[in-house]
């Protein structure tokens, strides 16, 4: 599956949920092919809604799907799902609490040369600031199939924010449990440095914890925090006592996963030291996935070398 | 339709007004958008009592026509129309903007209190109304969906992602309004943003239907009309404010407050209008 891309599996995993599930219908904004919604489109057309490039408008519309009765997934690239049509999401899928699963794709660098508008690395703040919207951001294909059909079953809105590109490595080789709400938390570590990862970037902090320890002798803990939103609330008080938590995420360190785990520890007593790991500064020069992943230090090499130095202060 | 029951819906428009009126004085500093609701008057009361299918016992019937109020300061007006059809109760509807109640001053959607869409953001409501229209819910029990916006509305330009939706799909089961006062909040369209709304629907491929919007003869005709297997746009020609002399196509009554005073002279002004429209009845 993940040779495919998430967006591959994406398509894949909604064909067969349709054939259990016919609530399910599926929309995008004029990205039937790139959105891997082709094979749903070729095998359920009436229940497939091509709406053109119209974000706003798609959201409308499956939030009028789901209030008679289905259960829709709208598909875009993620910039344009939650900025274009933010209001749209906050008026129909929070205040309305209608039950529309969007997913965004392409999140994060992927769209690499088609450059900074295709970019999203501030969809998680916008959506996370509202009431009751789930945010799911799984980590690999048999995670994306794992979050997909838990977005369909969880009754309300729900965003999934999907990364990364073809041929990323596959991380879960096995079948495990995803529960919405719920980190996994990867086997080894279990030292006073944790590793809290969001998205594809799940490889590089695995790598990142791999040099630690190869290197350094620190066994540190990595988790995929595959939903944004409700944060793992037991995992962050099991954790509490480390040292170090790390945070990393194909996303801006305002507003995402950083912040979800800062500002739940913000009101306890005892907390560890945070080093958010994610994008900042201005918008640099568009270039390759690879590229731009280097670019702002979401390498596991960069981010080994960020948390050597927080260590050392 | 008979003459005598055009009257009736006529003289039932005038309570409506009488209603709207009332209630926007009860609700004292708060205000009402009156003038806006003033001109739904006859539009909402053919709707209603005509047109719009409705289970008297069961509110949330599957099967019920769809109403979408996109016009979301139209609430005023909605909640008068729904009570004088006896759609909603004196209980519900006098809980207009009561602190924490089911019937603020932009609708909320309780489709157990009739209100079937959130509104007060303009031009998402027509969205919404196709999603419905081509819900599972509607190939099951196939109802028609009405979606009523304002024609300073249609600045937002995401109703125009939905009309061109409508059109080009022939959703014929989807029927919109529009309230053509020619005025919007900081005045008269011709001084803010004008263009041929006629001529956009039907580039849209949207069967156009012009009327007066205070005629019930002519809405009735209109609600009617056939338009095949295109959605029907109901063009209705308004005043805003009509029925009190003073708040006509005056911008201040948008959003105001009624004064004791100002309510004794708007409903003296609907009586008037009444005895000469219907005679002394």
């Amino acid at each position: 599956m993940s040779i495919l891309g998430q967006r591959g599996t994406l398509g894949i995993t909604l064909a067969d949920l349709a054939k259990d599930e016919p609530r399910v219908v599926a929309l995008t904004a004029d990205l039937r092919n790139t959105s891997g919604l082709d094979r749903f489109a070729a095998a359920f057309p009436d229940r497939f809604f091509n709406v053109g490039i119209a974000e706003q408008n798609m959201i409308g519309i499956a939030a009028g799907l789901a209030a008679g009765g289905n259960i829709p997934f709208a598909a875009t690239f993620s910039n344009f799902a939650s900025l274009r049509a933010c209001e749209q999401i906050r008026h129909f899928m929070s205040y309305m609490r209608e039950n529309v699963k969007l997913v965004g794709f392409g999140a994060g660098f992927s769209m690499g040369m088609f450059g900074v508008t295709h970019y999203a690395v501030e969809d998680l703040a916008a959506i996370r600031a509202m009431n009751d919207i789930v945010i799911l951001s799984p980590s690999d294909g048999l995670s994306v199939y794992k979050a997909v059909r838990a977005a369909a079953l969880h009754e309300g809105p729900v965003y999934l924010r999907l990364t990364g590109v073809m041929n990323s490595k596959i991380i879960y080789k096995e079948d495990y449990d995803f529960q919405i709400g719920k980190a996994v938390v990867l086997p080894g570590g279990g030292g006073e440095i944790a590793i809290l990862a969001a998205g594809s970037l799940l490889n590089a902090a695995m790598g990142a914890a791999g040099l630690l320890e190869e290197r350094d002798g620190i066994a540190a803990t990595v988790a995929d925090v595959h939903t944004i939103k409700p944060i793992d609330g037991e995992l962050l008080d099991r954790l509490s006592g480390c040292e170090l938590i790390v945070t990393v995420e194909e996303h801006g360190t305002v507003g995402g996963l950083a912040s979800a785990v800062s500002e739940y520890y913000a009101a306890k007593g005892k907390r560890p030291r945070q080093l958010p790991i994610g994008v900042s500064g201005p918008y640099q020069n568009a270039g390759d996935y690879a590229y731009m992943l280097e670019q702002y230090g979401l390498t596991e090499k960069a981010i080994y070398e960020k948390i050597i130095v927080a260590l050392a202060k | 339709m008979s003459a005598g029951r055009a009257g009736e819906l006529g003289q039932s428009a005038d309570r409506v007004r009488a209603h709207i009126l009332r209630r926007a004085n009860a609700a004292g500093n708060n205000g009402a958008h009156i003038a806006p609701s003033l001109c739904e008057a006859e539009i909402l009361t053919v709707l209603f009592q005509e047109v719009l299918y409705k289970n008297e016992e069961d509110r949330t019937d599957p099967a019920r026509d769809r109403f979408i109020l996109s016009k979301g300061h139209g609430a005023l007006g909605y909640y008068a129309a729904m009570y004088e059809a006896g759609m909603i109760t004196e209980g519900e509807f006098f809980s207009f903007e009561v602190n924490g109640g089911n019937f603020p001053g932009q609708p909320s959607k309780h489709p157990e209190h009739r209100i079937e869409y959130s509104s007060g953001s303009l031009g998402l409501g027509l969205s919404y109304g196709i999603g419905l229209a081509r819900s599972e819910a509607c190939r099951r029990h196939p109802f028609r969906v009405f979606v009523y916006m304002g024609d300073g509305e249609l600045n937002e330009g995401t109703i125009w992602e939905s009309a061109m939706y409508a059109g080009f799909h022939k959703l014929s089961n989807i029927v919109g309004i529009v309230d053509h006062n020619s005025m919007q909040s900081d005045g008269a369209s011709s001084d803010i943003l004008l263009f041929d709304i006629a001529g956009m629907w039907k580039a849209c491929g949207w069967a156009v239907v012009p009327c007066d919007g205070h005629d019930p003869e002519q809405l009735l005709s209109a609600f009617s009309a056939a338009h095949e297997d295109r959605p029907l746009l109901i063009l209705a020609e308004t005043v805003k404010g009509r029925g009190v002399p003073f708040m006509e196509n005056a911008a201040e009554w948008h959003h105001s407050r009624l004064t004791d005073a100002q309510l004794e002279e708007a409903l003296a002004a609907i009586e008037r209008d009444r005895q000469y429209n219907h005679g002394n009845q």
